[in-house]
């Protein structure tokens, strides 16, 4: 077997070295009952060929989103991630380290992650970032247990169009805990009045921006009336690209930012892993779950980064800890931090820019179709569209045809009868003229 | 030691300022064109307050994070042996298959016709792990093994709620990881710690006079972080359901027994599954990981959503609380689980087959023996061999040196060696738990003992100044923690201008 070492000759002699007959002796705690001498009913090792093929098999059993038009998003978007991304996290100092508990031995990882929380936090215009999370969901989850052991408070109030998969996740999280959630009903007129929610038990309100509809909103009003009322504001991003053109949760007044980073160096992976991004106030650092970063100095004055504030981890603090968490999502933070570097302030503004030219585009383009109404409203590169019937079905159709058409409402909102003609447009700078033909030609025929 | 050079670099290893302290302004590492905004949407939202991102080409970046890459350890450069941590080899054609484009560049939303090799991938590996552990259903779905726990005692939450009584306590080992009590507590749950023994097992009769009818779970580690087995898993098992309580599974050592000791068999009711420890999916510097959890039957009802299902011979993604899932406890984190890991572990699978997994126990159990036997006469093992894949050593053989555990830690840096996982388990003073794993040759683990005997005796020998004043020959010498969380400084932030600094 390729990846062992270990020759039968090796292994006699170590055996010999220890002073057992068999390796069967150094199992000799387990139960009898317990141990096992046949293999497990499995397929026999397999050379890297075959394996290859076995696998391209899977890969070929699906179709990629680039491999024709595409217009997903929800809460994951398709970008162009730029060559060298992919191989600088590839090299071996950064695939195949582990956690930087040795500073000495780890700056690398140190210091990239203490530019990635600079970058989150100079894109979300918030104080601080943390050095990452699994993911968008699970961030804004944490953000709600937070947001309780700041205040002391135990309600959380979800707005409507917060992503259904972060709302159940908030949901999940906290059901056994002390936090009652409220959630709002999704509305696709977007009116909806948070503040009406806030009463003197209300840890925080959730909102997100853009809406899972794909509606910008400004928050800085919600956000006066939170802290009037002694609560935060948490703002979702699920398309963090949307920073480089949008004035920043922190600029809109919110407390805690949840964002999912995939849309920045990680791409679609069937869903993850992604990267979560944590962004708060200084001054809560403190009640912050996930790891942090900080500046040090090492014994001859050199400047050093080293994990810091670990008394919050459970490591340290165990069942007093501020989270369980005990990973980040290291290595895509260092894809999202390596392609925020590439692009810089004025890649990020551009690439901001030609996404929401391309939603411009396309939802001019839609609109003209007969029985397709694009919502009103400010967005930036997701809007929805109401179709004449449930939008699964047309979905589905085109698919077959080779056309990505974007997310049904229903797929993320299945008990919601009422959203079941809408469907859920993206698009990024991937887009090409000729895809956004292809998408108006196969909705008009599918429609006609 | 801090170089005696006009740069500061020290041969190839080259000091790197942060990316902000790089002289980047209005380029940008990526050509993009100036896209039209005459017909803008954003309703007045635009951003007018710049981001502060400094801009550099392509050569710069690239060569900032290469520069940054030399000055971390890493397993591909040398034995990592972190106990608790299995770092071993990762096989790059895992790396190939993640970014094979069905995988890569499928969207979690597509429509599920268009996405059946992905649901098989789900639904292949989830059969390999649950044969590995025996147990008849698994949950994909949670992102690390921390995440894992969580999803276990949801389920098991969820299972004594679904019985009227949530229940109050979990008995947790004094010797166990820090996630396992954060999670109980997550879950609402008291923690009751559970003394060892002398022989670094779980007391039996501690866990016998704990149980009533108010314990939830027993969480345990098996082998556990003393790195041993724990002979008495069965009567363990047998306590806690006796009282109605699940018995949760810490599945971090699982490379220990994988092909041999199938978990279900002792009893279990659930467990997580560190893809990235076990399965070789990359630690990638902290994350991201995978920790899918197996089920018994008592608790498969009660898995988190997605689940996947077959129906007429196609593969789907149960998303809603109907049919199967009507008492999943619900969704943990967005779209179906950590693809990107399955898909590497599933490989890694593959390519060892029922054989060669049988073999990783085998040899990471041997390989970490084997040290034992080589140190036993000079470093103080804290438990009589045999020891499972990890051996855990604790202070006694430093006593009056004025050696520490971290100062012997800091020297083997020196030697160019990563140090074992220190100070952990809590239980043993000066606790060094050291792994192996699988992955390194005889003539690598003899390079290892022979650096830690000739360690061993020198902090014998007196030479206290050659520890204490360790690490003299890395990128960096000791860092000042202590000062770091005093004073916490997070992010980079611009000099203050001239102006700002009169005021």
């Amino acid at each position: 077997m390729r990846y062992l070492p270990l020759s039968p000759d090796d292994r006699s002699q170590m055996l010999g070295a220890i002073g057992v007959p068999s390796v069967d002796d150094l199992f000799k705690d387990v139960p009898q009952s317990a141990r096992r001498d046949g293999l497990l009913d499995l397929p026999m090792h397999q050379g890297e060929l075959e394996v290859e093929r076995a696998m391209e098999a899977m890969s070929a059993r699906n179709r990629p989103a680039g491999a024709g038009p595409s217009f997903l998003g929800g809460g994951a978007y398709r970008h162009h991630i730029p060559a060298s991304v992919d191989h600088l996290i590839q090299r071996s100092e950064f695939l195949t380290s582990y956690t930087p508990y040795q500073p000495e031995i780890s700056q690398g990882t140190l210091q990239f992650l203490f530019e990635f929380q600079t970058q989150v936090a100079m894109l979300t215009g918030m104080e601080i970032a943390n050095a990452s999370m699994y993911e968008g969901a699970t961030a804004c989850a944490e953000a709600v247990m937070m947001a309780g052991r700041l205040t002391r408070r135990h309600k959380a109030v979800l707005s409507g169009g917060l992503h259904p998969h972060y709302g159940a996740a908030v949901r999940t999280t906290s059901q056994f805990g002390a936090m009652d959630v409220v959630s709002k009903d999704p509305t696709l007129d977007g009116g909806e009045d948070l503040s009406a929610d806030l009463d003197d038990q209300t840890a925080c309100v959730v909102v997100q921006n853009p809406d899972v509809f794909g509606r910008l909103h400004d928050y800085s009003g919600l956000a006066a009336a939170c802290h009037e009322a002694g609560a935060l504001l948490v703002v979702a991003v699920t398309e963090v690209v949307s920073l480089g053109a949008v004035k920043s949760p922190g600029e809109m007044g919110a407390d805690i930012v949840a964002a999912e980073g995939q849309s920045l160096g990680v791409g679609l992976s069937f869903g993850g892993p992604y990267v979560g991004l944590m962004a708060a106030h200084k001054k809560h650092v403190r009640q912050m779950p996930g790891r942090l970063c900080g500046e040090a100095a090492d014994v001859d004055g050199r400047r050093s980064y080293v994990l810091t504030l670990s008394t919050r981890e459970q490591h340290i603090r165990r069942e007093k800890a501020t989270s369980n968490i005990c990973t980040n999502s290291g290595l895509c933070a260092l894809a999202f931090g390596i392609h925020v570097a590439l692009l810089g302030e004025v890649g990020m503004r551009r690439l901001a820019g030609l996404n929401h030219a391309a939603a411009v585009d396309l939802a001019g383009r839609l609109e003209k179709i007969p029985g397709v109404t694009v919502a009103d409203g400010a967005f930036f590169n997701e809007f929805t569209v109401t179709l004449p019937g449930p939008a699964a079905d047309v979905v589905q159709t085109l698919a077959d045809r080779d056309i990505l058409a974007g997310v049904p409402a229903s797929r993320l909102f299945p008990d919601r009868d009422e959203l079941a003609n809408v469907l859920l447009v993206a698009a990024t700078e991937t887009n090409t003229s000729p895809e956004m033909d292809a998408l108006v030609a196969g909705l008009t025929e599918v429609l006609s | 030691m801090k170089p005696d050079t006009s740069t500061g670099h020290k041969g190839l290893e080259l000091e790197e300022p942060l990316l902000f302290e790089l002289d980047g302004r209005d380029r940008s590492g990526v050509d993009l064109p100036e896209p039209d905004l005459s017909n803008n949407r954003l309703g007045g939202l635009e951003r007018t307050a710049p981001i502060g991102l400094p801009g550099l080409s392509e050569p710069e970046v690239v060569r900032h994070f290469v520069r940054l890459s030399q000055k971390n350890y890493s397993i591909d450069g040398n034995l990592y042996p972190l106990g608790s941590c299995t770092m071993k080899h990762n096989p790059r054609i895992n790396e190939k298959i993640a970014r094979m484009p069905g995988f890569a560049d499928a969207h979690p939303l597509q429509p599920e016709s268009t996405v059946q090799g992905a649901l098989e991938v789900l639904d292949t590996l989830g059969h390999w792990l649950k044969t590995i552990t025996g147990m008849p259903a698994v949950a994909m779905s949670p992102a690390a093994g921390a995440h894992g726990e969580l999803c276990g005692l949801m389920a098991i939450r969820s299972a004594h709620t679904a019985n009227g009584d949530p229940r109050k306590r979990v008995l947790v080992p004094e010797s166990a990881h820090g996630t396992n009590p954060a999670t109980a507590t997550l879950c609402g749950y008291k923690v009751d710690p559970v003394p060892g023994n002398d022989r670094g097992r779980i007391d039996l009769s501690a866990v016998k006079a704990k149980l009533g009818d108010d314990v939830a779970a027993i969480m345990l580690t098996n082998p556990n972080t003393l790195g041993l087995f724990e002979d008495e898993v069965l009567e363990v098992a047998e306590a806690i359901h006796s009282v109605g309580g699940y018995f949760y599974c810490d599945g971090a050592n699982l490379n220990a027994i994988v092909g041999r000791v199938r978990p279900g068999d002792l009893g279990v009711d659930a467990m997580h599954i560190n893809l990235h420890k076990t399965f070789s999916t990359p630690h990638g510097g902290g994350g991201p990981g995978s920790g899918p959890v197996a089920f018994s039957e008592a608790l498969a009802p009660f898995a988190p959503l997605p689940q996947v299902v077959t129906k007429d011979g196609k593969l789907h993604l149960l998303e809603t609380k109907t049919g199967e899932a009507a008492q999943s406890f619900g969704r943990l984190r967005s779209f179906h689980g950590q693809m990107g890991m399955f898909t590497r572990a599933l490989a890694y699978m593959m390519s060892h087959g029922a054989d060669g997994l049988r073999q990783i126990a085998e040899d990471a159990v041997l390989s970490a023996n084997y040290v034992l036997s080589q140190l036993q006469d000079d470093m103080s093992v804290a438990y009589p061999a045999p020891c499972m894949h990890e051996v855990l050593f604790d202070d006694t053989f430093l006593e009056g040196t004025g050696v520490t555990t971290l100062d012997f830690a800091k020297a083997m840096i020196d030697e160019g060696y990563h140090p074992m996982t220190v100070y952990f388990p809590l239980v043993v003073h000066g606790a060094m738990l050291t792994e192996p794993t699988e992955s390194e040759s005889k003539a690598s683990l003899d390079n290892l003992i022979s650096t830690l005997k000739y360690l061993a005796d020198k902090a014998k020998s007196g030479d206290a100044t050659h520890f204490t004043e360790a690490p003299r020959l890395a990128p960096r010498r000791r860092v000042d923690e202590t000062a770091a969380a005093r004073n916490p400084v997070l992010r980079w932030a611009p000099p203050s201008s001239p102006a700002q600094a009169a005021e």
